[in-house]
């Protein structure tokens, strides 16, 4: 999709900027992401992660989504997918509680590491990341939102999700409850084009998934999911639009998916090398880097400084990971119901 | 103590504890204006308004899932269900999500709302108006699953299922809404979930049931005394978690027992009470356990011949009462 011809519904708001300061903040959150997705990928190859998804290629429409919440909406909670390592990050946790969790180790914050890596729940953090069911959380989303409207919270749900949840029921009938109530959420599609091997032509027979926002009356619009100036500035009119009671909206972010769905995927079966040689093109690190570096605002220096940091954290974060207990036996029995 | 039908009963539970607590909130197909196809919320949108009593779009997966997120965020919703029948899109919520989500969440999160739904047969409902779905969700750890059969039950398991912090399906057999009535106290009470009652004392002969059955059965007893047999009737009352002690302690009391539903006998609630007896009371027996139950075909059919031929009467209690006494 060439960024011409990109569409935007979404009312023309102005958006409270991103200063140099986030930009910079954005740039160092990403680096940390992708050394921490590259490192526990790598684990996995060594045997010591057992699965893993991705974040590579999704990362700035995932930071924009948060930078855009944090700035414009006066409280916020996230609904999010087993892809959003960016946005968990962004939220508060820390390389070393994901690591806990891709190696299953006591004190994993999300789910006691019960559950696959990155999965459970981190309400001090404003997120739930509950399900490995596809588009289960999109009516829970909604639900929350309810909960905040009918109690006068001021609060804009944020809700993401891969183009491959689109196709659940479940998703349009929470789609359509939410737009019925005006209720404070955005759908956040973070669309790479795969349900895991089946492409965009096999999922829906529209161009862009933002097309159905018409029908839910609601606002829709499809982004650079690449490019963090754009996906923040669409994020950001979109949950303004929540804040003010304005309603619902869809933001779709055109992404990129570099790996395979999961570390136990093989997608040479169904991907052409070629194109996921021009996908990288559009890097969305790369591109934030040149940003950077193209305007100044970003020296060699700096930027080697700041890559050490990341992989020195990474480093520190792993070593303490790898050396934790796995969860003790006896917990296994617990939190079943209130009485247990 | 007001005398009223299971239906009244169900409709002051939720008055009550609505106007009792405003996190709680009614939402499901007709349940505003209409007052619900059974009249189980008439009149509660002129009194707690549209905020809290919310029509749905017909739409079972999301009234449960939004339900589900309600609850997450800190609210008690009731959300009904219109038939039982109608509950298997609400399977992917209620058991995939809200029985995991305090277990997944390693205690962190937990979804206290109530799920209400009409459910059993023999008012000629045919295949789509009768299921019996219960064995479903009380298979399901992280569930609360109960089916009360009087007015008394009625109104106080629902009041505890609205105030329990944990998901609780409340199945309601649409028979006994219009068809039961009892006595209410006029005070606030509850019935704690996990508890079964012996509804009728006897020495001879144990049955245990739940739901409609449970009227039936207590005709059953009232004929087999006519024969000299005593009776007793064990009301199940919440079919997860089971009270196992009050069944063991009528079985150790009577050594014979009869299971009775209306739910095929398959992988059901009494496959679960038998084996328990089995496991827990087997040297207190005189006879094997058996069963009374609906019969392995889908559903209830429509047809008067049909469904009578479903449907464990009171005839056919007291037949297997004969049987087990003749033992």
């Amino acid at each position: 999709m060439a960024d011409a011809e990109l569409q935007t519904d979404l009312p023309d708001a102005p958006a409270d900027a991103l200063t140099t300061e986030d930009l910079l903040d954005i740039y160092a959150t990403m680096l940390l992401v992708r050394t921490l997705d590259e490192r526990v990928w790598a684990m996995n190859r060594q045997g010591k992660a057992a699965i893993v998804a991705s974040s590579q290629g999704h990362e700035a429409a995932q930071l924009a989504s948060v930078w855009a919440l944090r700035k414009n909406a006066p409280d916020f909670f996230c609904f999010t997918y087993y892809r959003d390592l960016a946005v968990t990050t962004a939220l508060g946790l820390t390389a070393e509680d994901s690591l806990r969790g891709f190696l299953a180790r006591d004190g994993e914050p999300l789910s006691g590491a019960r559950q696959f890596p990155q999965h459970g729940a981190a309400p001090e953090l404003k997120f739930i990341n509950h399900s490995n069911v596809i588009g289960t959380h999109v009516p829970q989303a909604v639900g929350w939102a309810l909960g905040a409207k009918m109690r006068g919270e001021d609060t804009v749900v944020a809700c993401f999700f891969g183009d491959g949840t689109t196709s659940q029921g479940e998703v349009h009938e929470a789609m359509n409850f939410a737009s019925i109530h005006k209720l404070p959420i955005v759908f956040f599609v973070e669309n790479n084009k795969y349900a895991i091997s089946v492409p965009m032509s096999r999922q829906m027979a529209i161009e862009r998934y933002a097309l159905r926002a018409e029908g839910y009356a609601m606002p829709g619009t499809t982004v650079d999911g690449t490019d963090v100036r754009a996906s923040y500035q669409a994020a950001s009119i979109a949950v303004q639009l929540a804040a003010i009671g304005g309603g619902p909206s869809i933001v779709e972010f055109d992404v990129e998916r570099y790996l395979p769905h999961t570390s136990d995927d093989d997608d040479t079966v169904y991907r052409d090398p070629a194109e996921i040689e021009q996908a990288r093109k559009r890097d969305p690190l790369e591109k934030l880097h040149a940003l950077l570096s193209g305007t100044g605002l970003l020296s060699e220096e700096r930027d080697a400084a700041m890559k050490k940091r990341a992989r020195d954290e990474i480093n520190v974060a792993t070593d303490s990971a790898e050396a934790a207990p796995f969860p003790s036996d006896e917990d296994v029995f617990r939190h079943v119901t209130s009485e247990t | 103590m007001a005398v009223v039908t299971v239906i009244e009963a169900i409709r002051e539970a939720m008055r009550e504890e609505m106007a009792r607590d405003s996190s709680v909130f009614v939402m499901g197909e007709d349940v505003g204006r209409r007052g619900g196809v059974f009249l189980a919320t008439k009149d509660f949108l002129d009194e707690f308004g549209e905020q809290r009593v919310i029509d749905t779009p017909l739409a079972e997966a999301s009234i449960a899932g939004i339900a589900v997120g309600a609850a997450l965020s800190g609210l008690r919703p009731i959300a009904e269900v219109q038939f039982a029948d109608f509950i298997w899109p609400t399977v992917n919520q209620m058991i995939g999500e809200a029985a995991r989500i305090r277990y997944g969440s390693n205690g962190k999160l937990n979804v206290p709302m109530v799920l209400r739904s009409p459910y059993g047969g023999h008012v000629r409902g045919g295949l789509y108006h009768s299921q019996s779905v219960e064995s479903y969700f009380a298979h399901t750890p992280g569930l609360k699953v109960v089916a009360p059969a009087t007015p008394y039950d009625a109104k106080g398991l629902l009041k505890a299922a609205i105030r329990d912090d944990d998901p609780v399906i409340v199945l309601e057999h649409k028979r006994t809404y219009r068809s039961v009535r009892g006595e209410t106290p006029d005070e606030d009470y509850v019935v704690p979930i996990g508890l079964a009652e012996v509804k009728r004392e006897g020495t001879d002969v144990s049955v245990i049931t739940y739901g409609l059955t449970l009227h039936y059965s207590m005709q059953a007893a009232a004929e087999l005394e006519n024969e000299g047999v005593s009776v007793e009737v064990v009301d199940l009352r919440t079919l997860r978690p089971l009270d196992t002690e009050t069944v063991l302690e009528s079985v150790r009391k009577t050594s014979k027992v009869l299971v009775v539903h209306e739910d095929n006998a398959a992988v059901s609630v009494g496959s679960e009470v038998s084996a328990l007896i089995a496991e827990h009371a087997f040297e207190y027996l005189d006879a094997p356990v058996m069963r009374c139950a609906g019969p392995e075909i889908p559903a209830m059919p429509f047809a008067p011949t049909l469904e009578a031929a479903y449907m464990p009467t009171a005839e056919k209690i007291a037949a297997k009462l004969r049987e087990l006494v003749a033992y």
